[in-house]
């Protein structure tokens, strides 16, 4: 548990006015009826409010897809570019503004498919973003197509005998890749998300935080979910471990379960005060 | 033969449902695909025929469309028949490798089903993304209804395929009016589509052993212009095989499409030209004007690449004021790129009608009976006073 933590507690769990933070013209949102985006859009606002920063000094950037209409319900500076290339329309971002607070918000089809060559190069140089991943194990918005995340044997629109693509762990890419901030949440775990999301917010550095979601109206349908909720408790609550209960776990418990929290934090060299330190400062002499 | 086609049982189908349909009755080698609204419905429908087996098809989901069309580009090169989907932002992140399945000479079919382009972000219809790939070395037929693509998609193998042209082709419909309205259509049985088509022998291929070759391989001064000049050729060559596969098409199966749809343009003084399905509201609209004595017709393109010049210059020989309405912007000042491509095929007649741009519709914006009346008053006009009020300005605005 980082320091200051416990500080922040109080704060977080203080209710407060949504509306500072939303576009209510906007709104009502397109997500379905089950869909934990608006959760995870909740946890989000309270760990930015928690955060303490000034909404008009974030900026949130996002691709394409159900998760990437974020930044049109919410009043900060906000960019819905190109599927894919969220990444790369916020690297130009950071750097034209290494102040501001740049949030990146994809999927795992735009995150990891379309996107995946900007995303393991915006970890490896470790620029200052934070990045939520809504994996939901599938393409929503264009009708529930498999994805990269979509566990094996499971069916979608275009794998109806189960999939035979191996899925990737965001988590582990991420981390491979150099991003000095790696994290794991889900929908289920609010309370537990909007601290995860915090304390991504805070971290200098290519922050990922990986947030399992459930997608019932494409995913849960196709693969006999009984409900949202019932999705839910299967994947985000029974399918996922967190890192301090899996210590004391033996590993025949923590077997096909992801695992929950910070699963990876370091301190390293971040990309635009490396490029004004090392590049700039010595192009200019100074 | 054609008696028998016309008494066939009609169905009702989406465009994107009679384009899935007329894929499986193809049945290429390989489909490399990946999900854009709003062509998602045909790879979603093409799946379910792969995994019911209906089709021999392998279906490749990539992981965007960039490599949904190398995996075409690859495919086609090593010989087989391929084809794939796709809408707007989809196809212009296929644009880099357009130019190289054009320029490789792979005879790949795709439909891309038109949408307007990013940003702001829109799903709805119009022509900027064909648009933009218009110099891509592609051949691109427009499709007014959902029996016209089906039926254009048939006959998009024929034309690729053929020894004398060698050369991709798109075929565009209309996103939301035409891919998800269902209309009437008659299908043709599978066994006519595999005769129509054809075994696909490719002339040269990759995995041709016995005579090695290869693809895209460099060129400097030396050779590049001849291979462009090659291409441009078989550009050229494609308008014929067009009308031939067109009117093969007729005999067989009683629909008769040429390069260009001319509505009561015979005596006509006054027309709009324009591209998919805006041409049925336009032509209704037509209908009264002539029912109140007005000399009015429409031009519609089939073939926009390689363009029907002459066909164009011949069929609006007789008009003194024509509107070219384009569902795309040129962004130069200068009109939409229909007019211009229209206004420049006019340019060797003997009397040279008034031509005026009007871009309509972007977005999914709808064109009305009025817009398109609107815009014969003004033709109207023009012919009335010899002038004209603006060359190009935007309507349905």
């Amino acid at each position: 548990m980082s320091e200051g933590t416990v500080a922040k507690k109080q704060k977080l769990s203080v209710p407060f006015d949504y509306d500072k933070y939303l576009r209510p013209k906007k709104l009502p949102h397109i997500w379905c009826p089950g869909c934990g985006h608006g959760i995870v859009l909740k946890a989000l606002l309270r760990a930015i409010e928690a955060s303490g920063l000034n909404k008009d000094d974030i900026c949130m950037v996002s691709g394409i897809g159900c998760s990437s209409r974020t930044p049109g319900y919410v009043d900060f500076n906000t960019m819905h570019s190109l599927h894919g290339r969220a990444f790369a329309f916020a690297t130009g971002i950071k750097f034209a503004k290494p102040n501001m607070k740049v949030i990146v918000i994809t999927g795992d089809g735009d995150a990891l498919a379309i996107g995946g060559n900007h995303f393991i190069h915006t970890c490896r140089r470790n620029i200052d973003l934070t990045v939520l991943v809504y994996t939901n194990a599938i393409y929503g918005m264009t009708g529930g197509q498999y994805s990269p995340t979509t566990p094996l044997g499971d069916i979608a629109t275009t794998s109806r005998y189960g999939n035979i693509e191996p899925p990737f762990d965001a988590c582990k890419m991420a981390e491979a890749a150099g991003a000095s901030f790696v994290a794991r949440g889900t929908a289920y775990h609010t309370l537990e998300l909007e601290k995860t999301i915090l304390e991504a917010i805070k971290h200098k550095g290519t922050s990922v935080v990986d947030i399992i979601d459930a997608c019932p109206t494409y995913y849960g349908r196709m693969n006999k979910y009984k409900s949202a909720t019932h999705m839910m408790e299967v994947i985000e609550k029974d399918g996922t471990v967190s890192v301090k209960q899996a210590d004391k776990l033996p590993p025949e418990k923590l077997e096909g379960k992801l695992l929950r929290g910070v699963l990876y934090k370091t301190d390293r060299p971040e990309y635009c005060e490396q490029y004004a330190t090392q590049v700039m400062g010595k192009a200019t002499g100074k | 033969m054609a008696t028998n086609t016309a008494m066939k049982k009609q169905t009702g189908l989406t465009g994107n449902s009679a384009i899935a349909i007329a894929m499986k009755q193809i049945n290429p080698d390989v489909c490399p695909a990946y999900p854009i609204t709003p062509s998602t419905a045909i790879i979603e429908d093409f799946s379910s025929y792969v995994a019911d087996g209906d089709v021999d098809t392998e279906l490749i989901t990539v992981e965007s469309e960039h490599s949904a069309m190398s995996a075409c580009i690859g495919a086609a090169a090593a010989g087989a028949r391929v084809m794939t989907a796709t809408s707007s932002q989809g196809l212009a992140l296929m644009w880099e490798m357009l130019y190289i399945a054009s320029g490789m000479r792979l005879p790949i079919v795709i439909t891309n089903v038109n949408r307007a382009l990013s940003a702001p972000i829109n799903i709805h219809c119009d022509h900027s993304d064909s648009m933009g790939a218009r110099d891509a070395g592609w051949v691109q037929l427009y499709s007014e209804t959902v029996q016209e693509a089906y039926d254009n998609l048939i006959m998009a193998v024929r034309i690729a395929e053929n020894e004398k042209v060698l050369l991709p082709v798109m075929v565009c419909l209309d996103g939301f009016i035409t891919s998800h309205a269902i209309e009437n259509i008659t299908l043709l049985d599978k066994a006519e589509v595999q005769s129509f088509i054809g075994e696909y022998k490719p002339e040269r291929s990759l995995l041709d052993i016995d005579h090695p070759s290869t693809f895209g391989a460099m060129t400097l001064q030396d050779a590049y212009m001849t291979f462009k000049h090659q291409q441009s050729e078989a550009m050229t060559r494609a308008k014929d095989v067009v009308s031939s596969v067109s009117a093969e098409f007729a005999k067989k199966f009683g629909r008769n499409y040429g390069l260009i749809d001319a509505y009561r343009l015979e005596d006509a003084e006054i027309a709009i030209v324009i591209l998919n399905s805006a041409a049925g509201t336009t032509k209704v609209v037509v209908d009264e004007l002539r029912k109140q004595g007005k000399k009015a017709g429409m031009l519609r393109l089939r073939l926009f690449r390689p363009l029907p010049h002459k066909e164009i210059a011949d069929a609006l020989k007789n008009c003194k004021a024509v509107a070219v309405l384009d569902r795309a912007d040129s962004m130069n000042d200068f009109g939409g790129p229909l007019f211009n491509e229209v206004r420049s095929a006019l340019y060797d007649g003997e009397t040279r009608p008034k031509v005026i741009s009007r871009i309509y519709g972007l977005g999914g914006r709808d064109y009305k009976i009025k817009d398109a009346t609107d815009v014969f008053d003004e033709l109207s006009a023009a012919v009335k006073t010899g002038k004209t009020d603006t060359l190009t300005k935007y309507i349905t605005l």
